[in-house]
């Protein structure tokens, strides 16, 4: 698979924005199940949220990710606890494929915020009352543009607003340093994992 | 008295399985036993190919299938093509690159969480790391198993690590002594509506207490399973003397002298006495009940004796009213006497053959109400075996319920057996989720096989004690 996102340094995040509310939104919601069984995560981008945007006989629902007002969003703001649940990279990957490149939100579910910085997509938390705050000024005006920096881990709009942001400091780093695509960081140093593995006592089925 | 200067068993896993500090401060951690299944890993080997990447410790990855399998008929090719798209997908996979494989037809496949600690591959003192949330399950070895996607799954197979930071430790000690009726589902479902679905973020939880020590394998497993739904990344309980005497004789544990050597191995991985942990919780054993979830995750959870909560007196009220909305029930009313349509036992929470025992000793002599569709789906072929040796099957097909093959089934909407349109479900997995068994509209309630068992002869909830 390509990755979607081309440059593997990641500073800058910038595009309107989704403010999508609601607390513990789970990767089942985000993605149901069914879709799973597709061998490759190709299609993922057309699925996120779609048992909540289509009914029954596939026709478009009020939703916000059907909202024209909101079409090309990049940057998604989020409440707590969103991505719960299912490990399911399709979650992160039906976001990204979709167009989404950052999330902002209270909190992150650990496996999803982990398979967002494998695939390049920053998720950053703000406290609860920021958070409101930029999704009042989204739902007032879809078309602000933001800037997700995080050199300067700070959320700018327009230059009137500038929400700092927390993120862990690895993450930034990967992201920044382009080393959030790990294999080939793991990989050089095969020879140091041989001799960890060696070290367990386990891996030689305890004999002596 | 000093400042407690211990180390936990995190500590230790966690340091003796440290390869390197990356560049990102992140640690490159070893992972000792790698366990697939035939969703989240065909994208990870296609991304191998491109990269020409080898496997990079083959013997130590092992796969089977689970999660689209048919649970009846099991003929191939499935009905379903990318079912058996998957499959074909996962068979070619471990055949290129080497990967011992418990295949469809493999008397030792099943539930990816259930046949890792069966085999015995599972052992405490290892990291351990699937492409799926509920890996948590194997903490109760004394395992530090983590849950991971798809580009990590690619990693793991690449070189054997992860990336990861390290996590905070939480000791839960659940106190006291269960009363009858309650079961290891009745006490992770407590833990999680006290500390909520999210309350484990940054955090690895660590089992102790009364109840736990006193706890066979298999309900440790049930409690370490759905860490994750409470936020933990990882969950565990440290090994004990049931630990080792479920570990020996299995088929992957060492026999012997190096049995022995083992056991002092695993006995040193345990926390110290004066381990420092960064958080701790009290639970009150006896004041569980049988619990019950009412709303669409598991923190939304109820004694069987209380009333469905009201919003304004939860922690997150918005939610509570979606949570109504979707159940289409009332605050204020009870939960007991709720009707149900599905009775599922089964999933990688309570699939196990003391789950199916407790559910068979309800079950037996009684008939499931004619109005309930009910399953029972071992969570492994070899489950499946022992059970039917001790006739387990016999009694459930006579009270009405269906026998099945092993595999994940109802627990996700990824094989033929599913919810429909709203039908409400007393199920033993481990997920309330909107849409999460098949059907947008479904309804579930998560609870221990026994109180699924006695739902699906009363066609209602009911309390599980009147029959113990
Ligand atoms: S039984 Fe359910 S929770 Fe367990 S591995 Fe299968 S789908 Fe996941």
């Amino acid at each position: 698979m390509a990755n979607v996102n081309s440059d593997t340094k990641i500073t800058v995040v910038s595009g309107t924005a989704l403010p999508l509310r609601g607390n513990d939104i789970d990767t089942d919601r985000i993605i149901p199940a069914r879709y799973l069984k597709e061998i490759t995560f190709a299609r993922m981008g057309e699925y996120p949220f779609f048992d909540e945007r289509f009914d029954a006989d596939g026709k478009p629902r009020p939703h916000l990710f059907n909202d024209p007002k909101h079409k090309g969003a990049a940057i998604l703001l989020v409440n707590k606890n969103f991505g719960c649940g299912s490990s399911r990279e399709h979650a992160p990957q039906a976001l990204l494929r979709f167009g989404i490149r950052a999330i902002v939100g209270e909190s992150f579910a650990a496996i999803f915020a982990g398979n967002c910085l494998m695939l390049g997509v920053p998720t950053v938390t703000v406290p609860a009352s920021e958070i409101d705050k930029l999704m009042q000024m989204v739902e007032h005006d879809p078309q602000i543009n933001f800037t997700l920096d995080l050199q300067a881990k700070r959320l700018f709009s327009g230059g009137e607003v500038a929400v700092a942001f927390d993120v862990p400091e690895s993450a930034r780093k990967a992201l920044m340093e382009g080393y959030w695509d790990s294999t080939a960081v793991l990989r050089a140093n095969l020879d140091k994992v041989k001799s960890v593995a060696a070290s367990l006592p386990y891996m030689a089925g305890f004999k002596p | 008295m000093s400042k407690p200067s211990g180390r936990t068993l995190y500590d230790k896993i966690w340091q003796s399985h440290t390869v390197d500090i990356l560049p990102t401060g992140q640690t490159q951690l070893f992972i000792g036993l790698h366990l697939i299944h035939e969703i989240t890993t065909a994208p990870a080997f296609d991304m191998l190919r491109e990269k020409a990447l080898q496997v990079a410790f083959p013997e130590r990855t092992f796969a089977t299938v689970d999660h689209v399998v048919p649970t009846d008929i099991r003929t191939r090719p499935f009905l379903d093509e990318q079912a058996e798209e998957l499959t074909q997908a996962l068979e070619k996979n471990v055949r290129q690159f080497d990967i011992e494989f418990f295949g469809l037809g493999s008397d030792r496949q099943g539930i990816v969480h259930v046949i890792g600690p069966q085999l015995g591959l599972t052992q405490p003192g290892m990291t351990l790391a699937c492409g799926d949330s509920h890996t948590s399950t194997h903490g109760a070895f004394g395992t530090l198993a983590f849950g991971i996607g798809t580009s990590q799954v690619r990693d793991v197979l690449a070189t054997q690590t992860l990336a990861m930071d390290k996590l905070k430790v939480r000791r839960i000690s659940v106190n006291g002594k269960l009363s009858a009726g309650v079961y290891a589902k009745d006490v992770i479902l407590t833990i999680i509506r006290r500390l909520g679905v999210g309350g484990g973020k940054g955090y690895a939880y660590e089992y102790g207490g009364a109840v736990v020590d006193r706890m066979n394998m298999e309900e440790r497993m049930t409690v370490c399973n759905m860490s994750i739904e409470g936020g933990a990344l990882a969950g565990y309980v440290n090994p004990d003397t049931t630990t080792f005497e479920y570990l020996q004789g299995r088929r992957f544990v060492p026999k012997g002298a190096d049995f022995d050597r083992a056991v002092a191995y695993w006995k040193s991985i345990a926390s110290d006495a004066d381990a420092r942990y960064d958080d701790v919780a009290d639970i009150d054993g006896p004041q569980i009940e049988p619990t019950v979830t009412w709303g669409i995750n598991p923190g939304q959870a109820v004694g069987i004796s209380e009333k469905l909560p009201r919003p304004e007196e939860l922690p997150d009220p918005e939610g509570a009213k979606r949570a109504y909305e979707h159940m289409g029930w009332q605050p204020g009313a009870p939960i007991l006497g709720t009707p149900i349509d599905v009775a599922f036992i089964g999933s990688c929470t309570n699939s196990r053959l003391s789950d199916l025992r407790a559910a068979a000793k309800i079950a037996r002599g009684r008939k499931v109400d004619p109005k309930v569709r009910a399953l029972v789906v071992p969570g492994s072929t070899e489950v499946k075996a022992l059970a039917e040796r001790e006739g387990l099957n016999q009694i459930f097909t006579d009270a009405g319920f269906e026998w099945r093959s092993a595999g994940c089934s109802m627990c996700l909407g990824m094989n033929p057996d599913k919810l429909k349109g709203r039908e409400i479900c007393a199920s033993s997995s481990n997920r309330n989720f909107i849409g999460r068994q098949g059907s947008p509209g479904g309804r579930t309630i998560l609870m221990s096989p026994a109180m699924v068992a006695a739902a699906a002869l009363n066609g209602k909830i009911v309390d599980v004690r009147e029959y113990a």
